[in-house]
């Protein structure tokens, strides 16, 4: 049946690509242009001069060691949390019995537990630990806090297996750990690559256990670099959006190659 | 939350069968694995997440400056926290942004994705641009919106008739608005990506049905689409809720709490009062505080939506 077009909602969308696309603009534009050409000329008018000085200039303050901690961490905790989650999801899915489902239920109350309301007692073990200022002390909690989210993604994946199939591998006297290397990992490799986006826009992005746990200019990470750069050259505008832009490149680009992955574990959230 | 974990029976034997499902036969038995497969994770997690909560309850009921060692000093803290108008005034403004956050992104969530879940031509295109704010740190897009609202080099400097004398800092009511702006910008695609997954799951025939009956377009939003997405909306609401309850990198950046204390938000002070006052047992006590808020509003999101039923309603369809 054709359907006729939805007025309201179409003016709404077009309303919210101005919100959205209007400062995207203003960010490029100031961020391609000199300082005088946007202070003379305001942010919204067309750039009339052309550098890339305020990128090198993001470089100079640091941003390129920024950018390898932040890929460390990143790396890392994708790395845990492909480690730690797929045994999880596969025994919250098959196993039957009260240990699991007492478990599933830790992890969905941990959904809630906000990062702020642990960090006082963070700082506490951290430093404990002897990993105050130490990126290993940024990893472990950020993959701790990707743990609940990602295990609610990737067991809904994994409920999508037909039962048929674990019956046919049982049948065949398959143990759980075959069936869990060649059944249940290669059928939800979706689910794995959402969680492995998901945790990777988790960790770029993490701004609050750096600002905490680490200090000096050898660990901070990217978003910590952006908040320094804001205090001390608040007043550069293009140099700051510079900054900006530099720190959104890659997750941009995963998006360009991940956007499927990412948009359909986002939109399994709300539940059907 | 612990006790369920040392209440943990060995998995040993045949393992015992929910109460709503019928007796399995041994085909479906054979193979499960034993819980044993979830134990690393939760460990991990109990340590990182779960260890800490505990320790931030007993930090409450300390005073630690972060050098010597924290000493016991009971309900001080608490009463501290009560007798504080900062503390009354940050509770105030947390439940003002919160609410603000909630009217403001669901009716525009459900309106882009509604929209997003049809067929338009363009909307793969449009969507792409929609959803950049999901991606962008909260820091990324707060930093972006201080020097996009810079009082002389930003666009209030520009477009004087909207803005008056350009400064939204100055002032309570335009800092909260600005506030509760960009947490609208960065988090509307979020949820607009949940209700355009729970608008393509709505069933097309009640429409046709719909249709049949000469229901109109507007009268079919209100009848069938509207009701079909509740799920989604108690869960899209909550995750706001809990969103704007600990709200956190967009104050720090954007308003420092300022001007004055005016959007000190309990979030905030609780980070003033920890790691720039070092006064780590206030600081945990309204750490606390936020937990138990975000704890009760958790278990209105597993009682409503149901996660915790999806094993047994999923597993015995087949």
């Amino acid at each position: 049946m054709r359907r006729r077009p939805n007025y309201v909602a179409g003016v709404g969308s077009l309303v919210w690509l101005v919100l959205v696309g209007l400062p995207l603009y203003v960010m490029l534009a100031a961020t391609l242009r000199t300082r005088q050409d946007y202070a003379e000329n305001g942010p919204v008018s067309l750039p009339d001069s052309f550098t890339l000085d305020n990128f090198t200039g993001a470089f100079d303050s640091g941003f390129g060691q920024y950018f390898f901690n932040t890929l460390v961490v990143t790396a890392c905790v994708i790395g845990i949390v492909l480690l730690l989650v797929p045994p999880l999801a596969y025994a919250i899915v098959r196993s039957r019995g009260r240990a699991t489902s007492a478990i599933f239920r830790l992890f969905l109350l941990g959904l809630a537990i906000p990062a702020q309301a642990v960090i006082v007692p963070m700082f506490y073990l951290i430093s404990e630990a002897g990993l105050y200022d130490n990126l290993l002390g940024v990893i472990l909690p950020t993959a701790a806090f990707c743990l609940p989210m990602s295990a609610l993604i990737l067991s809904g994946a994994m409920r999508d297996i037909s039962p048929e199939l674990y019956e046919a591998m049982a049948m065949d006297g398959a143990s759980p750990r075959r069936m869990f290397f060649q059944l249940v990992m290669p059928l939800s490799r979706g689910g794995l690559s959402t969680i492995v986006v998901f945790s990777a826009l988790q960790a770029w992005n993490g701004f609050l256990f750096p600002l905490v746990l680490t200090q000096s200019d050898s660990t901070k990470v990217v978003t910590l670099g952006l908040y320094n750069f804001q205090t001390a050259h608040g007043i550069d505008i293009p140099g700051l959006l510079g900054a900006v832009v530099l720190s959104m490149v890659p997750i941009l680009l995963v998006y360009l190659f991940a956007r499927r992955a990412l948009v359909q574990g986002l939109m399994g959230v709300g539940g059907k | 939350m612990t006790t369920h974990l040392t209440s943990a029976r060995p998995a040993a034997g045949p393992r015992k069968e929910s109460r709503r499902r019928p007796p399995a036969s041994s085909a479906t038995t054979v193979g499960r694995p034993s819980f044993a497969w979830a134990v690393p994770a939760a460990l991990f997690f109990a340590l990182f997440a779960i260890v800490p909560l505990i320790m931030v309850a007993v930090l409450s009921f300390m005073s630690w400056d972060g050098i010597s060692s924290p000493e016991f000093v009971g309900m001080d803290n608490w009463s501290r926290l009560i007798d504080d108008p900062v503390m009354l005034k940050s509770i105030w403004l947390t439940l003002l942004l919160t609410v603000l956050g909630v009217v403001l992104q669901t009716p525009l969530s459900i309106l882009l994705g509604v929209w997003a879940a049809g067929h338009q031509r363009n909307r793969a295109v449009l969507s792409v641009i929609y959803f950049i704010p999901l991606l962008l740190s909260a820091t990324a897009v707060s930093v972006l919106w201080r020097a996009l609202l810079d009082p002389n080099f930003g666009i209030p400097a520009e477009v004087t008739w909207l803005f008056g004398d350009g400064n939204l800092f100055g002032e309570q009511s335009t800092a909260i608005g600005v506030l509760a702006f960009v947490s609208t910008w960065q988090f509307t695609p979020f949820h607009t990506l949940i209700y355009q997954g729970a608008a393509r799951a709505v069933p097309q025939v009640l429409y046709q049905a719909a249709e049949i009956d000469g229901a109109g377009r507007y009268r079919q939003f209100f009848h069938i689409t509207l009701p079909q997405l509740r799920t989604s909306m108690i869960t899209s609401m909550i995750l706001m809720i809990v969103g704007g309850l600990t709200t956190f990198e967009t104050v720090l950046i954007l308003t420092q709490g300022g001007p004055g204390t005016d959007t000190t938000i309990s979030a905030y002070y609780m980070y003033d009062k920890a790691f720039k006052s070092f006064d780590y047992g206030i600081g945990s006590a309204i750490a606390l505080a936020l937990v138990v808020a975000a704890t009760i509003i958790s278990l209105i999101v597993v009682r409503v939506s149901g996660y915790d039923k999806m094993r047994s309603s999923m597993e015995g369809v087949s």
